[in-house]
């Protein structure tokens, strides 16, 4: 099981191959389409899509001022409810909320287009940067947004628009957060992630600043005493850990991080991608390491997770892509022991089942599978350095405790995003809590 | 296999489905396609004096359409044909002598004075052409002349023109009505007093199709005017239908042959027609929107259908449901349905729900037991179809009749006796039963 040294290398396929495997992988509606789409809508009661959206977007509504040609409204009715409804159009796991959701399942298995119809009218909002949202009088009062991805900036601009004044304190170079930084890149093409930021912005009354930290360039109690109400989305910035020997031997990586070194690059043809690849864990991170590295060219990329399909976070369709795109998935399989002395060159695997509780158990059966690389896409937790500093919040599971409007225990102090309890990793739930949180600290605010 | 072959006015052809009197009828080149296609016959569009009329060289047509470009409606403002008298007459000789086993009837629109008609009706029946159809009906353009349905909608003028035309001619005269008249039975008793052998309706509905949203301008125009036109297609089907049903069920006209027009698209449609007193039917608009290859369904359709229902031939079908047509008055009262929705098939899109609940009589649920559920409620059930109407799912809902028991609406009884307005005690004018 040994090799002299890792295949990791770039440019494993050319420049023009790489851009053809990560243009986009849901191309935009033409008009034709989208009307011949927008027509199978039956324009239901009490819409089951809307109530499956954790935004609660009016989706008959603005798929039927599709059908009219009103698609300015169109656009007005989504990024009312959600202002990344853009991003969410391209990102969110459709297929187990607004299209799972649409009764033309039990008609005929297949539903509305709804993500490609929301992408159809919202698209030339950004493009032609189209006023929508104006701010009520100034209140006066000023919030502090500590977090750029889509909870804070979705809170930011529901502030803004209620008329205060916000100032989002942002750790990364860009904002935007995983919109920015994670997310496979053929799912937002062309800086997508920066042209709606920039929308969100253009509302006004929002300052931004990055590359500060909370915790090390600014701490929560100065927010406090500066800001007349504070919203913390400060997502996960730390990876859990496998919980193997040589979990720090070079070759293992966070999925994460070559994620983002991977939507940040220019070429993707000169990232390093090892020949064969392994990933470690059942999400959408994983699916997306997954067919990435196998789009750049790595000649085997195996998936490994120690349940069922049925327990994978990702859906189906993400399973499917990931197979379809030669990835093989093991299920009930678990890494139990690194190979390698300088570096990895692979992964001993045991395989799992579940016992009458649930519970995991090894069967001492194993596998043995070479790898030049070894990402852990296993989930992330809150950043060490945070724990500290959230010192007077409660937390649990290592996440933030808040209520139903996304107060925490801290007098003045809202959260959202994959920071909070009750995330659940995506963009459209991390908009609804930012917009949940602004609804309530405003209703703080002026009582 | 059902006997297609149709006899109407003693004109035979080898189906019931007559091209109608219309641009696809303009030429031998597209009356020889539509016979070679298997058209049972055509109504070469309609000839005038010479010279000629000219038709505008902008739009003529434009449509209604469904989202995804179905044409559902259509209006067009092109006249009579533009082209010379005798270029056309050749022409008709010439496809009769090649078709000699299809209809060929010639449509024809002359001015009010007999010596026109003296001097042209001789001329065209010598191409040899089986019949004549008058139109009456044209509503743009030849109406602004005196012509077209300026003649029919004044039932003097029909009788009139009929009687000129059937003193010169020896052939079947058919006349052709517009729609846009009040009552259709009059126009029809005048072209029956006139002499006339059939009817055939209808022409095409006044209407304008909308506005061009950039211009502010109705659309389309001409150099940036336009005018009304005639409309026709799928969407005018029931007005047709209502006016065939007319004629055929009113004891002054019933006895006419009815030749149906108005939105015939598929077979179906031709049964609606043919069962509601039509004897045979023309078709214009599905042609002009699918071309003359939709003639393999609609014979292959009906001729199914007829050999399902046991029937040898279309005349076995012609006019089974005039006798279900009557005037509201006579409907009866005490008979009752309630919708009834089929769980199974439901798909829970909950439109019964809300069409009910917003504008109709709060008869249907939305939940029970805390569950998404749709489930008439039979209290307040009036029967009215409307469920049914919307669902999209075909036949999860339907209507079922009560037969024993009480109305839960009502509270009362279910008479088996039937009882209508005419004896209702609400009726200030109701005759002692």
């Amino acid at each position: 099981m040994t090799k002299p040294a890792a295949d990791i290398r770039p440019s494993r396929l050319d420049k023009a191959e790489v851009e053809r495997n990560f243009a986009d992988i849901h191309p935009p509606l033409s008009r034709s389409e989208a009307l011949i789409e927008a027509d199978r809508c039956y324009f239901c009661f009490d819409a089951p899509c809307t109530t499956a959206c954790p935004t609660g977007i009016d989706i008959p509504g603005f798929i039927q001022k599709i059908r009219s040609d009103n698609i300015r409204g169109s656009a007005h009715t989504i990024l009312r409810e959600n202002i990344m409804g853009g991003m969410c159009a391209r990102v969110c796991p459709t297929e187990v909320l607004c299209e799972e959701a649409c009764v033309r399942n039990a008609h005929e298995d297949k539903p509305v287009e709804i993500g490609l119809l929301q992408r159809y009218a919202t698209d030339p909002v950004f493009e032609n940067s189209t006023k929508l949202f104006e701010r009520a009088a100034p209140s006066g009062k000023t919030v502090a947004v500590v977090g750029g991805g889509p909870a804070g900036l979705s809170c930011a601009h529901r502030l803004a628009m209620l008329g205060h004044d916000v100032k989002v304190f942002n750790k990364d170079g860009k904002p935007g957060g995983l919109n920015e930084y994670g997310i496979a890149a053929y799912k937002t093409v062309d800086d997508f992630a920066q042209r709606e930021v920039d929308y969100i912005l253009s509302i006004g009354g929002i300052e931004i600043e990055n590359g500060v930290e909370l915790g090390v360039d600014v701490t929560l109690a100065e927010l406090r005493d500066s800001y007349d109400a504070v919203f913390l989305g400060i997502g996960l910035g730390d990876v859990n850990e496998l919980g193997i020997d040589d979990e720090d031997l070079p070759g293992i990586e966070n999925a994460i991080d070559y994620i983002a070194d991977l939507r940040q690059a220019d070429d993707k043809s000169t990232l390093p991608v090892g020949c064969n690849v392994v990933v470690v864990g059942g999400g959408m991170t994983a699916i997306d390491i997954a067919v990435q590295s196998k789009r750049l060219g790595a000649e085997r990329v195996d998936i490994v997770y120690r349940r069922g399909p049925e327990q994978m976070g990702a859906s189906e369709f993400e399973q499917k892509l990931a197979q379809t795109n030669g990835v093989t998935i093991h299920h009930f399989m678990r890494p139990v022991r690194v190979h390698g002395a300088d570096f990895v060159t692979g992964v001993e695997l045991e395989k799992t089942r579940l016992d009458r509780d649930g519970k995991i158990r090894g069967t001492g059966e194993t596998l043995d599978l070479e790898a030049d690389v070894l990402f852990k896409a296993i989930g992330q937790k809150l950043d060490e350095i945070l724990s500290a500093e959230l010192d007077g919040i409660t937390l649990e599971r290592g996440k933030i405790v808040v209520d139903e409007s996304q107060a925490t225990s801290l007098a003045g102090v809202w959260a959202g995003g994959d920071c909070v309890l009750r995330g659940d990793d995506l963009t459209v739930s991390a908009v609804q809590h930012g917009k949940v949180a602004a609804i309530a600290i405003d209703r703080q605010l002026r009582s | 296999m059902a006997d297609l072959t149709s006899d109407f006015l003693g004109i035979r052809s080898p189906n019931p489905f007559w091209l109608a009197s219309a641009p696809p009828t303009d030429k031998a080149y597209n009356v020889n396609r539509a016979f070679e296609a298997g058209w049972g016959g055509a109504v070469w569009k309609t000839l005038g004096e010479d010279p000629h009329i000219v038709n505008v060289s902008g739009p003529r047509y434009s449509a209604l359409h469904s989202n995804d470009r179905r044409v559902i409606g259509f209006n067009n403002i092109e006249l009579i044909t533009d082209r010379p008298l005798q270029t056309n007459l050749d022409e008709i000789r010439q496809i009769k002598r090649d078709w000699p086993d299809r209809a060929l009837v010639v449509s024809v629109m002359l001015p009010m004075n007999e010596e026109t008609w003296a001097k042209y009706v001789p001329m065209i029946e010598d191409t040899g052409a089986d019949a004549f159809e008058l139109n009456f009906g044209c509503p743009h353009g030849m109406s602004e002349r005196g012509m077209g349905a300026a003649v029919g909608q004044v039932p003097e003028y029909i009788q009139m023109a009929t009687e000129w035309c059937k003193k010169v001619a020896s052939v079947p005269v058919i006349v052709k009505l517009t729609p846009n008249v009040t009552n259709i039975v009059p126009p029809a008793k005048a072209a029956k007093d006139g002499g006339a052998d059939a009817v055939s309706l209808i022409n095409t509905v006044n209407s304008i199709m909308r506005v061009n949203y950039d211009t502010l301008t109705m659309y389309p125009t001409t150099d940036g005017m336009g005018t009304h036109g005639g409309y026709c297609g799928e969407a005018v089907k029931p007005i047709a239908l209502n006016m065939v049903a007319e004629i055929a069920r009113h004891a002054e006209t019933a006895d006419i042959p009815i030749s149906g027009i108005g939105g015939i698209t598929d077979w179906r449609d031709a049964v609606d027609f043919l069962a509601l007193g039509a004897s045979n039917v023309q078709v214009c608009t599905a042609a002009m929107v699918y071309g003359f290859k939709i003639i393999d369904d609609l014979t292959d359709g009906l001729s199914t259908f007829l050999d399902d229902k046991g029937m040898q031939s279309v005349a076995d079908l012609v006019g089974k449901a005039v006798p279900s047509v009557t005037d509201w008055q006579y409907l009866n009262l005490n008979y009752i349905e309630k919708a009834v929705i089929d769980q199974e098939l439901c798909i829970k899109c909950g439109r019964c729900h809300i069409v009910c609940e917003d504008t109709s009589h709060q008869a249907i649920t939305h939940t029970v037991n805390g569950e998404r559920h749709f489930e008439v409620i039979d209290a307040e059930c009036v029967g009215c179809n409307l469920c049914v109407s919307v669902c999209p799912v075909d036949s999860c809902i339907t209507m079922q009749q009560l037969t024993d028991g009480t109305d839960p609406r009502t509270g009362l009884p279910i008479s088996k006796e039937p009882g209508n307005w005419t004896t209702h005690p609400n009726n200030p004018m109701r005759k002692d039963a």
